[in-house]
């Protein structure tokens, strides 16, 4: 345990930070670039995932351990929010036999 | 030490690229599972055990076979050309440089940080995080199970066949 | 002293039975039939007077000079505190006493007057609220609570004006009264900001004691007085705005008779006599009074001689007498100016009641010059009717004598020009009343198409009782001249300080009231020959040649003044800031904001496409231009 610890001081935090910017971005991205409603899911992800990381290096760094429970909770709303993402993209098949993003053009309603 | 988080930010890093810019969806889940593995890797390597097994689990175990199935389910596992035009997906990678680049500027304001408290042995593993969850946020966690409850209720609405 | 305290503490009764017969009439008056409502309402009135005369027992065998109920605390803001409370002292017990009793006889007779209206029990929910706030007027212990009484009985005179709305001549009066008093409030509303960044309070106590070691004539005090004095105006129908309380009598007659004559008007004058401490201080208000007073008091008095409205001719005469009241005020004698208030609500309140019984008989005619001869058809009014006139005029030992007589000696004591002026204006009174009594109830009848009856009894025993204290009300306070002791004005010295001292010879006051009642005789036998012997009948309007009669006869032209000089200009200010402000230049400018907002959303509407990637782009560019706002700043 001790050694772990202490090899965690090997390690910036710094780099945790630029790590978390730079898959945060790419999932952004994704987002913007992809027009497939799966894909752009899977994008949220890659964001979902790169904030839990940060707050687990923050939380790693200060030594409290609430961090960790909020990974845990993000993941829980992650896996509801997922659950419901898509179910909505079988519904959306099912419906206009796609699953492009640009077909849902009635949100200016 | 240091290698190996250079190791496995290089591959999360390459295969959440992957991720972007493959055109089979079913590449893209692969790629995102590996993401999530070297993902573990880095959870391990900040001491937090229990979230990285809690996160193969959930999410490379429930999340992407849940999206697996759901690609295999609507059949869409052959590429199917869905592309914006060169003009969107430029400028989306311009605006993903952009926000990366803006970001790394904000973080050169942070402060440094300092430990709030002394380190304890189990810190990071089941019992240290189940004695937070259950002590301080016992009624976030029940308020949690409401939560999927209803994601679960919304989920099975949307899968209904005549809605 | 205990068991009045204790008593006191009930005062709050006195106002809620109105509240509550308010209450009940107006929420039930879709339920209530026939003379329910009247009846509830006649009853809780009459509660509310016995409650009056109680406290007043109390407050007489007390011996204490006067009380005060705080119910509860009600504005309290940095300086200003501002209790709810009644003051209960000689001249407020009084005033309830008038206002309740006579309001409870003016119930009791609408109950046959009203009898068969549409809306009679509106009317009476009307009434009991006119009561209520009339009460609250004459019992607050502080300037806001008598506001709120004032405005209430003045939002009452209106509805009541209006009561027949479906006549628009009678909702002109209705605005009309209203606007009048209107300006008068202004006037008072002032005053009682003044009195406040004065004094730091409103309560009657706190500023009366504090003013008592101020010094006579100071410019504050002087212009406070004058600006209540605006009010008192409005209110009490003075020059110059007075013109709204003939027009009032567009009302319901029992309404004239409460409010027009023997109530509401005469808020103003209890206001100044309330107010006596701080008039003292300031002759000049002092003498604007007696010169307001007294040319209303001639003004209407002449004007009232060639009114042919039986109710007009009551309007001017009840104008007239509340000059002869502002007179008194003026001259310091305020328990003079309040015992004429009390004999004058008797008298007028029979009067008009009169009126009204003769106008039922008559089958709504108000015209005097188609009366005539009512004298054996309708002996009950036709005696009470003579009992007022002759208390109006000023006729011993009827009541009307007593009080007038107080005012016209108190006005030769400070000059003797007032008093003659004064007994003027009182001699036109009589032959304008007696103008009234000869061509009502004497000669024969003029008109043939109605059969004039006798009211019922609920009409007729109010004007019994109100005969009845017209003609001893006097005996309440029966100068020393006559053996008498004063009592009623000493009870009223009590809570007002009088502004004079001094006292006539006796020899001199005998003096004058043998000359007035000789002149009183002879004026009233010129009246005789005219109306009775000769039967002479006033012309048509608009036949006389005369320049002068046709004056009096269009009321001296001042509400065609008024409408030429204020109404006109305003209403075409009003034309050009419509036609030209308004339609030029405020509308298109409104207009223009609306299509400029219509054509700028037209221009962003092709924003909102519902392309979903479109959104997403402006969501980050919108995250990234904050972001990099917060790193510049």
């Amino acid at each position: 345990m001790k050694e772990i610890s202490s090899a965690i001081q090997l390690i910036p935090l710094e780099n945790y930070i630029v790590l978390s910017i730079a898959l945060f971005s790419i999932g952004m991205m994704g987002v913007l670039f992809r027009r497939n409603t799966i894909a752009i899911l899977m994008c949220l992800e890659l964001m979902f995932n790169s904030v839990n990381l940060l707050l687990t290096a923050f939380s790693a760094y200060h030594s409290d351990p609430s961090g960790q429970v909020f990974v845990f909770f993000i993941m829980i709303v992650a896996a509801a929010e997922i659950a419901v993402g898509l179910s909505i993209v079988v519904m959306m098949k099912r419906n206009v036999d796609s699953v492009d993003i640009n077909l849902l053009n009635r949100l200016k309603w | 030490m240091i290698l190996l988080f250079y190791l496995l930010s290089a591959i999360m890093i390459i295969c959440a690229l992957a991720v972007v810019f493959s055109k089979n969806p079913i590449n893209n889940v692969i790629y995102l599972i590996v993401c999530f593995l070297a993902m573990a890797g880095h959870y391990i390597l900040l001491n937090a055990q229990f979230l990285a097994v809690v996160h193969i689990i959930v999410y490379t175990g429930a999340i992407m076979v849940l999206f697996l199935f759901v690609i295999m389910l609507l059949n869409l596992n052959k590429a199917i050309i869905l592309r914006k035009s060169t003009v969107t997906r430029v400028s989306a990678v311009i605006t993903g440089g952009v926000f990366f680049l803006v970001l790394l500027a904000a973080t050169r304001q942070t402060f440094e940080i300092h430990a709030r408290y002394p380190f304890a042995s189990d810190f990071g593993l089941v019992s240290g995080i189940g004695k937070v969850l259950f002590s301080e946020f016992l009624l976030p966690f029940e308020i949690s199970s409401i939560l999927f409850i209803s994601a679960m209720v919304g989920a099975l609405m949307f899968g209904k066949k005549d809605v | 002293m205990v068991a009045l305290n204790s008593y006191i503490t009930l005062s709050w009764l006195v106002p809620a039975f109105p509240l509550l017969g308010f209450l009940i009439t107006g929420m039930a008056k879709n339920r209530l039939k026939n003379n329910q409502a009247g009846i509830i309402a006649s009853i809780l009135v009459s509660l509310s007077f016995l409650m009056s005369a109680f406290l007043f027992f109390a407050l007489r065998s007390s011996g204490q000079e006067s009380a005060t109920v705080t119910l509860f605390n009600w504005i309290a803001a940095g300086d200003l505190k501002i209790p709810f409370a009644f003051l209960i002292d000689n001249l407020s017990v009084t005033m309830m006493l008038i206002v309740t009793g006579v309001g409870a006889l003016i119930h009791i007779y609408s109950i046959g007057y009203m009898h068969g209206d549409d809306r009679v029990n509106s009317f009476f929910a009307q009434m009991n609220l006119f009561t209520f706030s009339m009460l609250l007027l004459v019992m607050g212990a502080n300037y806001l609570i008598l506001f709120i009484g004032w405005e209430g009985v003045g939002f009452c005179s209106y509805l009541l004006i209006g009561f027949w709305f479906k006549n628009p001549a009678f909702n002109y009066a209705a605005r009309k009264a209203f606007v009048m008093n209107r300006i008068g409030d202004l006037g008072f509303i002032l005053g009682i900001i003044l009195l406040f960044f004065t004094f730091k309070s409103v309560g009657f106590t706190e500023v009366f004691s504090q003013a008592t070691s101020m010094h006579s004539g100071t410019p504050l005090v002087t212009l406070i007085t004058i600006l209540l004095l605006v009010g008192a105006v409005g209110k009490s129908a003075q020059i110059p705005l007075y013109t709204w309380l003939p027009d009032a009598m567009a009302g319901p007659t029992p309404v004239s008779a409460l409010i027009h004559a023997a109530t509401m008007v005469t808020a103003g004058i209890y206001m100044i006599a309330r107010s006596s401490i701080l008039y003292n201080l300031a002759p000049l208000t002092m003498n604007i009074m007696i010169i307001l007073g007294l040319a209303t008091a001639i003004f209407a008095a002449v004007i009232g001689l060639r009114q042919n409205d039986i109710k007009k001719v009551l309007a001017y005469s009840t104008v007239s007498q509340l000059g002869y009241m502002f007179l008194a005020l003026g001259l310091g004698a305020y328990s003079s100016a309040v015992f004429h208030l009390t004999t004058h609500a008797f008298f007028k309140a029979l009067l008009f009641l009169g009126a009204g019984s003769i106008i039922h008989a008559m089958g709504g005619e108000q015209d005097i010059r188609k009366m005539g001869g009512l004298r054996k058809k309708m002996p009950v009014t036709y005696f009470t009717f003579l009992a007022a006139t002759l208390a109006i005029s000023g006729i011993p030992p009827f009541s009307g004598f007593f009080s007038k007589d107080l005012i016209l000696s108190k006005a030769f004591e400070n000059n003797p020009l007032l008093y003659i002026l004064a007994l003027g204006g009182a001699l036109i009174t009589c032959f304008y009343m007696f103008r009234l009594l000869y061509l009502v109830f004497f000669g024969s009848q003029r008109l043939s198409t109605v059969h004039p009856h006798e009211s019922p009894r609920v009409m007729t025993f109010p004007l019994i009782i109100l005969s009845i204290l017209s003609v001893f009300g006097g005996f309440l306070n029966i100068p020393s001249l006559f053996g008498g002791d004063s009592r009623f004005g000493e009870f009223l010295n009590k809570s007002i300080i009088s502004g004079i001292t001094e006292e006539l010879g006796s020899a001199t006051e005998i003096g004058l009231i043998v000359s007035s009642l000789i002149l009183l005789g002879l004026v009233i036998l010129y009246a005789y020959r005219i109306y009775v012997k000769k039967a002479d009948i006033p012309v048509a309007d608009g036949v006389s040649t005369n320049i002068f009669s046709k004056a009096i006869e269009n009321k001296f032209y001042v509400d065609e003044i008024y409408s030429a000089v204020i109404e006109k200009p305003f209403g075409s200010l009003s034309d050009f800031f419509f036609n030209k402000v308004e339609n030029k230049v405020l509308d298109p400018a409104v207009d223009e904001v609306g299509i400029l907002t219509s054509k700028l959303g037209n221009l962003v509407r092709k924003l909102q496409q519902g392309n979903m990637s479109f959104y997403l782009f402006a969501m980050v560019a919108g995250i990234l231009l904050f972001i990099i706002f917060i790193l510049i700043v």
